[in-house]
Order: structure tokens, then C-alpha cells, then sequence
């Protein structure tokens, strides 16, 4: 098994060094791995219509060179399968940049691959500090959950909370969000009167609402998976009463524009830290969401999206820049700095992660009805926080 | 005390929730012996359809519940005349596969028309307004399931103990070729009792939607949850699935309240240890 799993690798780097020493004009594959079926297939599907855009935008080649996009789909999360395919895209398809990351197992189960193969693989979502870690050949255009938290914290902390409940879903996104909030509160003098980690089957959130009512907290903040959790926990929020008993509510990505609409009205007036809405107020976002609108209609734009489209751009810029050559591409994506819909984004030289503004947005009744997250105070350039090399 | 009060009234609210959904299956696994894990289906077909008609016709909740309650009875008609009729003689390996494969076609369907996002249900306002009960306050949905729970109840238990019908069915699950001959017509009345339980997993889809919200992969994603309720409640026992239901409901809200970090531990360690006691469950009778 090891004896041929080694082998190939040594076809893979060969296949890079015979190909990635000409230089000249080619066509240069792009392997995205991610959950194009199954529960979580809305990753993939908002992956791919991104890239769409970005490529209807920006045509199929640069530099010379005609870019080609090849998707695999995993099925969720699975680290043998995003291996088996990130193998197969290396060695047989002679991918020269791997893409996609939804989740976390995934982007780890390459970290191998891509230090053999000197490929660089751009993360559009998986949000653990840490993967960046695990292979220099990591970029991510998406976020972490420090990056969230620490700036949602400061926020609070200078608009009133005092006493804040934590209330985040048991597992390592959740419980990095929980520290970095607290962490980050504790220092500007507020007090966590509570960290409830949520089992992550749960169905019921009554019990927890009344936890909290009855902490005498001003505010929770809260970390949970897109998903059902997040339909159930903001659907318990506001019916047991905590909205009316005064403790306000904070979240990250439970407001998630793909899931928006069937939260309904009583989503209005959440308030949540985000590095990206589909309603942020530029031209740019603005031509990305209506040709988004053109190419798929009825999709909505969201956060995998944002990460995508930007991904996509990484990918352009690194190949114009360095053509198939894994090593330099990296280089040069360091420090790269460019107007994304979501605002300005810089690559981070030594965590591989995106510098961009955290904003924080209120869930309101958009103009044709549809609910949005509207922006109203922004956090500035903020880096990955939780990244220590 | 008012932290032993919050565990119960939250405890029934969630079990009876947990009743709801799974009594359906009490009928069809519990009564009629299939294993249907195709259950979670029905309710899943029921809350799409509430979802539609509420959402994209702008049709009321309650004709919206009726409309798409009466469309599950009636695909379910039509899925035991062409299919299930066969599966109840197939061994249990047999109608695992089978009602599992249903399930994967329900779920393609769903997912190829609707998407695998939430469906929301358009219900009414007032399922959302807060309750105050005193010592505090509880969505007034939870009280709608409550109630429906208990007539639900009192209904299958009037159902299969004080009509001809329930006699039938006990009868025909007992023996079916006796009963089939003493002029009992042994396929109506399962065809009746495997559309009940379907209209019941339906109803109690919709009705539960507000804690367990409708997407494509409901019927899996709460499966393991069912069969508990069903285990656990006993074979072939309604008021037993009732008993399951209300205890789980206690015993995981009461987990969720004292023990939160365990809670789900605590969940399973309780049924490993009650299914150890009494492997046929609190009311099942021996094999």
C-alpha cells in the first residue's frame, strides 16, 4: 500500500517537472475538489456557479495560457476521497493548481500531496487556523474563526455588552470561536458569564435558551454549522422570548444568504460579523451578483461563492504571474493585493489567508422583499488572528 | 424548582414532538412488522408539499396541512398497491433494502425539484408568539403539538382497541392466513393501516417542522431518532411509543439542562443501558 502510494507521488512530481519546465504557451488545468452531491452538494454548486461568473467575467485564458477547470466531487466531508481525487487530478489530469476546501478534512487529507507535487491548492472555505500549517502550498481566500470572533468581541465590547453567554456548537470551528471571543472580551473588561457548548445533534435549543434568559446576560454569541442547528437555534431564540427580554443576539454565519429566506421574518434584526454579504455596497459586487443572477438564476451569492470567485482570481493572477510553476506561483501570491466584491482583500505572506474587513450586518427586509444582511459597522483589514507559525 | 418545571414543560414539549413524528412508524413497523425505514419520507413528502403550497401558491397553513396530508395518504395508496404489497413478504434484510431504496428516490426527488436547502413552511404568526405560562414562556407551537399529540393518541388508541377495524389489524398481524380465512379482507386492511401510518408520519413532519426542520435529507438525518423512539417504546405498542417519546423527551432536555457538554452521551448511554434491561423495549411483549 505505502510502497505504491509513494510511487505515484513520484509520478506525480515527475509529471510536474517534465511538463512545468516548458515554459511556454499551454493549457493549464485547474482540479476543484469539493461536495458536488449529497447533504452538503450546496458547496460545490455555489463553487462552481462563482467560478462561472468569474470566468464569463474574465474570459478562459490569461498569460497566454487557456485555463481549464476540472470539479470532483467527495461527497462531503472525507479526507481518503479529497486525497483519491486530488491523486487522480495530479496524475492523470495533470492539474498544475488544485482549488475547492469545503471542509476542513479535506484541505488537511492534501497537505501531503501538495508539498510533494509543489502544487498550490487555494481554500475557498475550510476555516481551521491551522491547515495553512500543514503545507506552504496553502492560499485561502476565505476566512478563519478567529478572524470573526476577535473582531466581534472588540465590537461588542464597545457597543454595550457587558455580560455575554457563549453558546457555540461542540466541535473544533465552535470551540475556536469561543475562545477567541472570550479571549478577546475578557481582555476589554466584559465577562463571559457562561460557555454552553452545544452537542452537535442537537434539535431542541429550548433547554439552552433558558439557560441563557436566566444567566442575566446582555448578549449571546453564538457559533453554529449552516444547517438545521442554525434554523432551530435562531427560530429558538426569538420564540423563547430572549429578544424581549433584552439579551441580543451575535452570531457569525447563521445568517447564511442560502439559508436567509427560510429562516424568515423572525431573522430580522439578528446581527452577525462576517467578512462578506451579497448586498455589500460596491460596483464590483454589484456586477458579480447580476451576472451570478444571469448565469444561474435564482442562486444567491454567499460566503463559499465569495471565496470561489476570489479563489479563482488568485488562481489568474498566480498563473499570470508564474505560469505552471507551483513554487514561484506562490511567491508570487504573497502579499497580492486586489479589489474583491467583498471589499479589499490582501494575501497574508505568512499565514496564506486572506487580510480583509470584517463587517457587521442586521438582517433586514431587502428592497424586492428577499431578507438581507445589511452592513452597518466595518472592522478593517483584519488578518488571521488565531495563526501562529 | 422552576428548573425542574422548565425540564419537564420543555421535556413534554419535545417529546411529544418526538411522538408525533414516530407514531406513524409505530404503526407500520410496530403493527404491521415492516421495517419502513421509508418512513421519515412521508413526513419529508409532507412538509414539501406544505412548503410549496404555502410558499410558491400562497395557499393558508391549515388547507395547506389538509391538501398535503390527503396527497401523502394517497401516494402511499398507490406505493403499497405497487410496491409494498410485495415487500411485506420479503425477509428483513429484504425490507431493508427495499424501504431504504425508497427513501434514496424520495430524497432524489425532493432534492431535484426543491434543492437540498430548508424548506420553510409558511405557518402562521401566531405559531411563533411566545406563550407566557407564568413561570415563563413557551412557543405557542409547542403547545399546538402537545394537544395533536394527545388526540392523536386518544384517536389510535379508540382506533385499534374499540373499533371492528383494530380488531382486523390485530388480527391479520397476528395470523394473516387464519384471519384471512374467517372473511377478514387481510390487504384493505393493511392498506389502510400503512396509509394511516403514513398520513400520521406526514402530519407529524409538518407539525414537527418548527424543531426539526424539512430538507431533502430529513428521512435519514432524523432515521436513527425514529427507530429509537420505536425500540425503546416496544413493538407493536402505541401508549409504548408514547412512554418512549415523553421519557426521551425529559431525559435529553434534562441532560441539555444539567449536563450540557454530555448531554448526547448521557442520550445513548440511558438507551444502551434500558434496551440491555428490556430488549423488547418498555411495552414490548416477549417474541
Amino acid at each position: 500500500m505505502t510502497f505504491s502510494k509513494s510511487t505515484l507521488y513520484l509520478v506525480a512530481s515527475a509529471a510536474f517537472f517534465v511538463t512545468g519546465t516548458l515554459a511556454q504557451a499551454e493549457t493549464i488545468k485547474v482540479g476543484v475538489i469539493a461536495t458536488f452531491s449529497g447533504p452538503n452538494a450546496i458547496w460545490g454548486k455555489q463553487f462552481r456557479e462563482a467560478i462561472d461568473v468569474y470566468v464569463a467575467q474574465h474570459g478562459d485564458e490569461v498569460g497566454g495560457h487557456k485555463i481549464q477547470f476540472i470539479y470532483k466531487d467527495v461527497g462531503g466531508p472525507n479526507a481518503d476521497a479529497s486525497k483519491a481525487a486530488a491523486l487522480e487530478l495530479l496524475v492523470r489530469d495533470g492539474v498544475k493548481y488544485l482549488a475547492g476546501f469545503d471542509f476542513t478534512p479535506n484541505a488537511v487529507a492534501v497537505a501531503p500531496l501538495t508539498k510533494q507535487a509543489k502544487v498550490p491548492a487555494v481554500i475557498f472555505n475550510a476555516a481551521t487556523s491551522s491547515i495553512n500549517k500543514q503545507s506552504d502550498f496553502f492560499l485561502r481566500t476565505s476566512f478563519t474563526l478567529t478572524q470573526l470572533a476577535q473582531p466581534a468581541a472588540e465590537w461588542a465590547a464597545k457597543n454595550g455588552s457587558k455580560k455575554v453567554v457563549t453558546a457555540v456548537s461542540d466541535y473544533n470551528p465552535g470551540i475556536d470561536a469561543e475562545t477567541a471571543f472570550s479571549a478577546s472580551f475578557e481582555k476589554d473588561g466584559g465577562a463571559v458569564l457562561e460557555k454552553i457548548r452545544m452537542p452537535l445533534q442537537t434539535n431542541d435549543f429550548a433547554p439552552f435558551m433558558q439557560r441563557i434568559k436566566s444567566s442575566g446576560a446582555d448578549t449571546v454569541f453564538t457559533f453554529l454549522p449552516v444547517g438545521p442547528a442554525t434554523f432551530a437555534f435562531t427560530k429558538a431564540y426569538n420564540e423563547n422570548g430572549l429578544k424581549a427580554a433584552g439579551v441580543s443576539f451575535l452570531g457569525g454565519g447563521e445568517t447564511d444568504e442560502t439559508t436567509l429566506d427560510a429562516l424568515g421574518d423572525q431573522a430580522t434584526g439578528l446581527v452577525t460579523a462576517y467578512h462578506y454579504s451579497d448586498v455589500h455596497d460596491s460596483a464590483l459586487n454589484k456586477s458579480f451578483v447580476a451576472k451570478l443572477q444571469e448565469l444561474h438564476p435564482g442562486s444567491r451569492a454567499n460566503m463559499a461563492s465569495i471565496g470561489a470567485y476570489d479563489g479563482a482570481e488568485l488562481i489568474y493572477r498566480m498563473i499570470k504571474a508564474a505560469g505552471s510553476d507551483g513554487t514561484k506561483a506562490i511567491e508570487a501570491a504573497k502579499g497580492m493585493e486586489w479589489e474583491s466584491p467583498r471589499g479589499p482583500v490582501k494575501m497574508d505572506p505568512v499565514s496564506r489567508t486572506v487580510v480583509q474587513n470584517v463587517y457587521l450586518r442586521r438582517v433586514e427586509k431587502g428592497a424586492d422583499g428577499k431578507l438581507v444582511n445589511r452592513e452597518f459597522a466595518t472592522v478593517p483589514n483584519v488578518p488571521d488572528l488565531g495563526f501562529n507559525p | 424548582m422552576s428548573l425542574i418545571l422548565s425540564i419537564v414543560v420543555d421535556g413534554v414539549a419535545y417529546g411529544m414532538i418526538l411522538f408525533m413524528i414516530s407514531v406513524g412508524l409505530s404503526i407500520t413497523m410496530g403493527l404491521m412488522r415492516i421495517i419502513n425505514l421509508a418512513h421519515g419520507g412521508f413526513a419529508l413528502l409532507g412538509g414539501a408539499a406544505v412548503h410549496l403550497l404555502t410558499t410558491r401558491l400562497d395557499v393558508a397553513f391549515i388547507p395547506a396541512f389538509l391538501v398535503a396530508v390527503l396527497a401523502v395518504v394517497l401516494v402511499s395508496v398507490l406505493l403499497e398497491r405497487l410496491l409494498y404489497r410485495h415487500i411485506y413478504g420479503f425477509n428483513e434484510l429484504g425490507q431493508v433494502l427495499a424501504t431504504i431504496g425508497i427513501v434514496f428516490i424520495m430524497i432524489a426527488t425532493v432534492n431535484l425539484f426543491l434543492g437540498s436547502t430548508i424548506l420553510p413552511l409558511g405557518a402562521p404568526a401566531i405559531f411563533t408568539t411566545p406563550i407566557d405560562l407564568g413561570f415563563r414562556t413557551l412557543p405557542f407551537h409547542r403547545l399546538v403539538v402537545i394537544i395533536s399529540g394527545l388526540l392523536v393518541l386518544a384517536g389510535l388508541w379508540l382506533l385499534m382497541e374499540k373499533t371492528r377495524f383494530g380488531i382486523y389489524l390485530r388480527a391479520a398481524v397476528d395470523n394473516r392466513i387464519a384471519a384471512a380465512s374467517l372473511g377478514i379482507n387481510t390487504p384493505l386492511v393493511y392498506l389502510v393501516a400503512f396509509a394511516t401510518g403514513a398520513g400520521l408520519a406526514a402530519v407529524g413532519g409538518i407539525l414537527g417542522a418548527e424543531l426539526l426542520p424539512i430538507e431533502a435529507y430529513y428521512p435519514l438525518r432524523y432515521m436513527v431518532l425514529f427507530l429509537i423512539v420505536v425500540s425503546v417504546g416496544g413493538l407493536g405498542s402505541i401508549s409504548g411509543s408514547f412512554l418512549a417519546s415523553i421519557s426521551l423527551g425529559i431525559l435529553d432536555t434534562a441532560g441539555r439542562y444539567l449536563l450540557p457538554g454530555i448531554g448526547t452521551i448521557f442520550f445513548f448511554v440511558a438507551i444502551v443501558v434500558l434496551l440491555a434491561l428490556r430488549p423488547n423495549g418498555l411495552m414490548g411483549k416477549a417474541q
